[in-house]
């Protein structure tokens, strides 16, 4: 009886604690907001004011190139940022899908038709996990630039380039966290579908597919993260023309006389999609944190 | 016969594009990056034209004043964000794990960091750490007092880039130790609560035990990821002042960019991932370990019921 209590009413210090760490944790991201949302007047001036009027002039600036109206506070408008958020989301979207497709046939395989067991498996999933995108920016810079070549083109510059070493990376811990949701489906439901004449294919599509949609969306949520967010591969392979949104960031990134009101307007449009998927999809994500350790 | 076949080939089937992908355009590249750092070698020549050197790369970095420096404050940063972030999150843990409304919000709001992409948490933390508008330096004036030189002075930077990267994943050892918690078995912790173990004792005598191997894969994940950090400080820092925050992988992202010697960066990306590997073997054979031992407890435990 005493211990129902005990557990749902507690003491009001600790909701001020969980008061101040949400203010910690989310802090800095509002500013980032309320700073996307002034000028630059007002950013830099010495009474820091929380009372201002908040303008959607910096966005205007970062996406004029895309808006389907013509805004009137822009004189020119420099269409980088506009690019690299059309290239940022083509690069992001098809490495996810290429990804999943490609991790969930061999998670498939290496749990049903048992490869190398499950210790090989998380030992080439850790040591993937641990290479660095520093250790693989000489050597991806020099193959990408130099060997992969049809003709006068390479991959380094294009779009593909960029995918397939998104694909690379994330593949190992996509392997990893879809046969652990793969090991669940029961083999049964697998060999009825082919006692009734399915093949190997369909079986997979038809039966496996859906009953793991929690695995896929939170391997699909960690591979569009990744390829989203990341910067020097991105920053050692792009040309002007396949540059992704991190990579502008970081060029219009100056010693002094940075412009902050747009920059973080474009690190918000950057932040945008991540934050949609945390609250979307929290539960998925925190699986796919804790499987690698909690469960072994 | 046919239906033995298909089935034999099957998992290659499945298997074989991703094997390909890996090989391509992962495993290659690592066994080049080993043949480069023998290399002397700059980025407009093509590997061929690249002169063979042996281990000079190795003996230079080996008696480079720059590189140490480089190594220690990787070093250091490491260690400090480590151990830092293990405390505040395994305490945090301990002291919300109860039944509190909010708590599945928190979790939710403490993703955010991580989830965001590092150079846009580098960019708001250096708007906060500027020296005249930024948040800290005006905070600290409104209260009278002097304001701090975060980014520009070499022992202050460390600190700030240490800071940010405790408020971006210390939420990350939160997570796991409280989803170790909360899978704990119920049953030992209210046996010692009856046998009248107070707060204190039962985390250090029963729940800080039975966490203890998710703590260390938690612990290492986390070491490993402290050396993988480089968007945030290149952003907030770009290694400067000086070298004073200049971590290995900045440090090599800069050889290879900047001072063009992808021989040298090559021999230190594998001093990196040298290290690194000996964490993950580390790692998986501390994992196989409490395996075994747990594996040879029920055997025990099964022994004594029959």
């Amino acid at each position: 009886m005493t211990s129902k209590v005990e557990t749902d009413r507690q003491h009001p210090g600790f909701y001020a604690l969980l008061v101040a760490l949400v203010v910690m944790s989310v802090g800095p991201i509002v500013l980032m907001l309320i700073t996307s949302l002034k000028l630059n007047v007002d950013i830099m001036s010495d009474t820091s004011s929380l009372i201002f009027m908040p303008t959607m002039r910096n966005y205007e600036q970062v996406l004029c190139d895309v808006l389907w109206y013509q805004p009137t506070s822009i004189s020119s408008c420099d269409p980088t940022f506009g690019r690299a958020l059309t290239n940022s989301l083509f690069i992001a979207t098809i490495s996810t899908v290429l990804t999943l497709v490609i991790g969930c046939m061999a998670a498939y395989a290496i749990v049903r038709f048992r490869f190398f067991g499950r210790d090989g498996l998380s030992l080439t999933t850790l040591i993937m996990r641990m290479v660095p995108p520093a250790v693989l920016l000489v050597p991806v810079f020099g193959i990408w630039t130099f060997q992969f070549c049809i003709g006068n083109s390479c991959a380094a510059g294009t779009h593909w380039g960029i995918i397939l070493i998104y694909v690379a990376m994330n593949l190992p811990f996509v392997i990893w966290i879809l046969q652990s949701f793969i090991a669940q489906v029961p083999i049964q439901l697998e060999e009825a579908a082919r006692i009734d004449g399915a093949g190997p294919f369909r079986v997979f599509f038809l039966i496996v597919l859906p009953l793991i949609k929690p695995g896929l969306a939170a391997a699909a949520i960690f591979t569009f993260r990744i390829a989203w967010n990341e910067f020097l591969l991105a920053n050692a392979l792009a040309d002007r023309k396949t540059r992704t949104v991190p990579v502008t960031i970081v060029n219009s990134l100056t010693e002094y006389n940075i412009d902050w009101g747009v920059i973080m307007a474009t690190g918000m449009l950057l932040a945008i999609p991540p934050i949609i998927f945390t609250f979307v999809a929290s539960r998925q994500i925190i699986t796919g944190m804790t499987a690698g350790a909690v469960k072994g | 016969m046919q239906a033995a076949n298909t089935h034999r080939v099957t998992p290659y089937l499945f298997l074989m594009p991703a094997l390909a992908i890996l090989a391509v355009a992962l495993m290659y590249p690592i066994g080049y990056m080993i043949y480069a750092s023998f290399l002397d070698w700059n980025p407009s020549q093509r590997i061929g034209e690249a002169a063979w050197i042996g281990w000079r790369n190795y003996v230079f970095l080996f008696n480079d004043p720059k590189f140490h420096e480089s190594f220690g404050v990787t070093i250091v940063f490491a260690a400090a964000v480590v151990t830092i972030e293990m405390i505040l999150g395994v305490g945090l843990a301990l002291l919300l794990d109860r039944n509190i409304r909010g708590l599945s919000l928190l979790r939710t709001l403490f993703i955010l960091p991580m989830m965001i992409a590092p150079i846009v948490v580098g960019l708001m933390w250096r708007l906060m750490y500027h020296p005249t508008v930024g948040t800290f330096n005006r905070s600290l004036k409104s209260v009278g007092l002097e304001p701090i030189p975060w980014l520009s002075d070499s022992t202050w930077s460390l600190v700030s880039i240490i800071i940010a990267d405790i408020w971006q994943w210390t939420p990350f050892i939160f997570i796991l130790a409280l989803a170790a918690l909360q899978s704990l078995p119920k049953s030992v912790v209210e046996a010692a609560r009856i046998d009248g173990a107070s707060g204190w004792q039962q985390i250090l005598y029963i729940k800080l035990p039975l966490m203890l191997p998710v703590l260390i894969v938690t612990c290492l994940l986390r070491l490993i990821d402290a050396f993988k950090v480089l968007e945030v400080v290149l952003v907030l820092t770009n290694g400067g002042p000086g070298l004073s925050t200049e971590i290995l992988s900045l440090r090599i992202a800069r050889t290879a960019s900047e001072f063009r010697e992808l021989g040298k960066a090559a021999a230190m990306s594998n001093i990196l991932l040298f290290m690194l590997f000996a964490l993950t073997i580390a790692m998986f054979v501390y994992g196989k370990v409490v395996e075994v031992r747990q594996a040879k407890l029920r055997a025990t435990a099964e022994g004594a019921g029959h």
